[in-house]
């Protein structure tokens, strides 16, 4: 426990005072604008609006200004903003087998319908800092081919035709929310994947990397990736009727996973999942990952003792904002209970020096 | 949408369309178009949040996947008719001026809205769409076999 203490009001005033200062940094230098935060540090923007649990590009980025760029700090502050909004109510689920794709691979089909669609990404970079980015200057536009107005079907959908992969049916039970109950044990997978969706991309990629390396065994295949955008649509009680309210962009893995079988059922590929805001995906192949490694126990498999298996483990620590609160306030002040210590520490060595003077004197 | 058959009336077709707008967007092709008229509100525009959700496996169970900003509204004109408005993001100007819109499609002016300011976003969400599509079908990879040498 920590107790209040009183005094040190001009101390916190003038520290925040310097903080302001500090955060505009040189003033000669140009300040930054929220939209150019918006714009150009897009991934930072999609992370703090992933993990932070809201999408709404222009406060994130006005999150990541006022953090001056720490982005945990910006998540803390778009966690804490989200509270104040009265709920509206519920999307229907989006369908992302609609999106609209700027990217869709798949490490399983090479010839998948639809193609191989690369979009803007980082790999095949050659990961050399390019210092012409120093210097301002205007960027071509990107070249155009005429799409193909043809559906993007999951490949999970091929593979399901063939009844070699677990089905994912339809259903329609209303989802528990974190938000609204605390998380507590046995969380279903509905749980999972929200508490997974927002949780610590470090440590969503850490657990995923635990799991590659042998820390439970799901070896997995990017079966697709796709990041893009979906509408979001929303049943409106006063009207009677569904409308799109928005559309936000999505970064979807599915993996394909070792397969299960028993002497009644045929051998069948299993699935792991991955959705998550923004353009995110590292975190979407880390989550799709994790998410398989906490399905052992409906799908039958051993429990290893592997940390990504453990649920309680990883849904009570994957949570940046609860982890940061906790590690956090052990810096605020502890006088009282650090007196009480002392008083002890003191009191057990002047038992043990008493003691020892009498074995002496004996 | 997949488990419900979608409804598609047009005033669902135009209210998503104002809802996904630019930021002051609909307020600018509405003030070209014509003159706003008076209203009240029957609910002024207010600021919240949705609950954004997904489907395990894309297609499975859904799950809370995060929330979204909306503003929404409702405005009745002085003839009677009720307009509603929901609009993502924190944007009560636009709230207010989709609401305006949705009330006005429902009356003698729909004619005048519909070709100056729903028109008009349905073919600039269109372009952009497009223009997209088309960067992205740029990055489609055409694989081709290596012959190999010996026969």
């Amino acid at each position: 426990m920590y107790v209040a203490v009183k005094g040190g009001e001009r101390a916190i005033e003038n520290a925040h005072a310097w903080l302001a200062e500090e955060r505009r940094g040189d003033p000669n230098v140009p300040e930054l604008g929220v939209a150019q935060i918006r714009e150009q540090m897009t991934l930072a923007v999609n992370r703090v609006m992933a993990e932070g649990s809201l999408f709404d590009p222009d406060l994130a980025a006005l999150a990541i200004k006022q953090a001056r760029g720490d982005l945990i700090e910006a998540i803390f502050l778009i966690r804490a903003y989200r509270t104040t909004l009265p709920r509206f109510g519920a999307s229907r689920p989006v369908e992302t087998a609609a999106m609209d794709c700027d990217r869709r691979i798949s490490a399983t089909f090479k010839d998948l319908p639809g193609g191989q669609i690369l979009g803007p990404t980082f790999d095949y970079t050659h990961r050399l800092l390019d210092f012409k980015l120093a210097a301002e200057g205007d960027v071509q536009p990107a070249p155009e081919r005429a799409a193909d107005p043809a559906p993007l079907p999951h490949v999970t959908e091929f593979l399901n035709r063939e009844d070699l992969i677990e089905a994912a049916p339809p259903c329609d039970t209303p989802p528990p929310d974190l938000t609204r109950d605390p998380l507590e044990m046995p969380a279903d997978r509905a749980l999972r994947l929200q508490a997974l969706s927002r949780a610590d991309e470090g440590f969503s990629l850490g657990l995923a990397y635990s799991t590659q390396r042998g820390y439970a065994r799901n070896h997995a295949f990017v079966g697709e990736l796709r990041i893009g955008t979906v509408a979001v649509e929303m049943d409106i009680p006063e009207l009677g009727f569904a409308i799109e309210i928005g559309e936000i962009s999505l970064t979807e893995c599915e993996t394909v996973n070792q397969f299960t079988g028993s002497k009644s059922e045929p051998a069948k590929f299993t699935r792991g999942y991955g959705l998550v805001f923004g353009q995110s995906e590292r975190k979407a192949i880390s989550m799709a990952l994790v998410d398989r490694a906490l399905r052992w126990q409906e799908l039958g498999e051993d429990y290893e003792g592997a940390p990504a298996q453990d649920a309680e483990f990883v849904l009570y620590h994957a949570d940046n904002i609860q982890a940061t609160g906790f590690l956090e306030h052990i810096k605020l002040p502890h006088y009282v209970d650090f007196q009480s210590e002392l008083e002890l520490v003191r009191k057990l060595r002047r038992e043990a020096g008493a003691d020892r003077t009498n074995e002496a004197a004996e | 949408m997949q488990d419900q058959a979608p409804d598609n009336t047009p005033r669902q077709a135009w209210m998503g369309l104002l809802a996904r707008a630019a930021e002051g967007r609909v307020s600018a092709l509405l003030d070209a178009a014509l003159p706003r008229p008076s209203f009240d509100w029957l609910r002024p525009p207010e600021t919240g949040s949705v609950m954004v959700r997904g489907r395990a496996g894309g297609t499975g169970a859904p799950f809370n996947l995060g929330e979204m900003t909306v503003t929404r509204c409702a405005l009745r004109l002085a003839c009677g008719t009720v307009g509603h408005a929901y609009v993502q993001g924190r944007r009560k100007s636009d709230a207010e001026a989709a609401a305006l819109v949705d009330a006005l499609m429902q009356t003698g002016a729909a004619t005048r809205l519909r070709s100056e300011v729903l028109d008009v976003l349905r073919s600039e969400a269109q372009a952009r769409r497009a223009t997209r599509a088309d960067k992205a079908a740029a990055t489609k990879v055409d694989f081709f076999t290596m012959v190999r040498g010996e026969d």
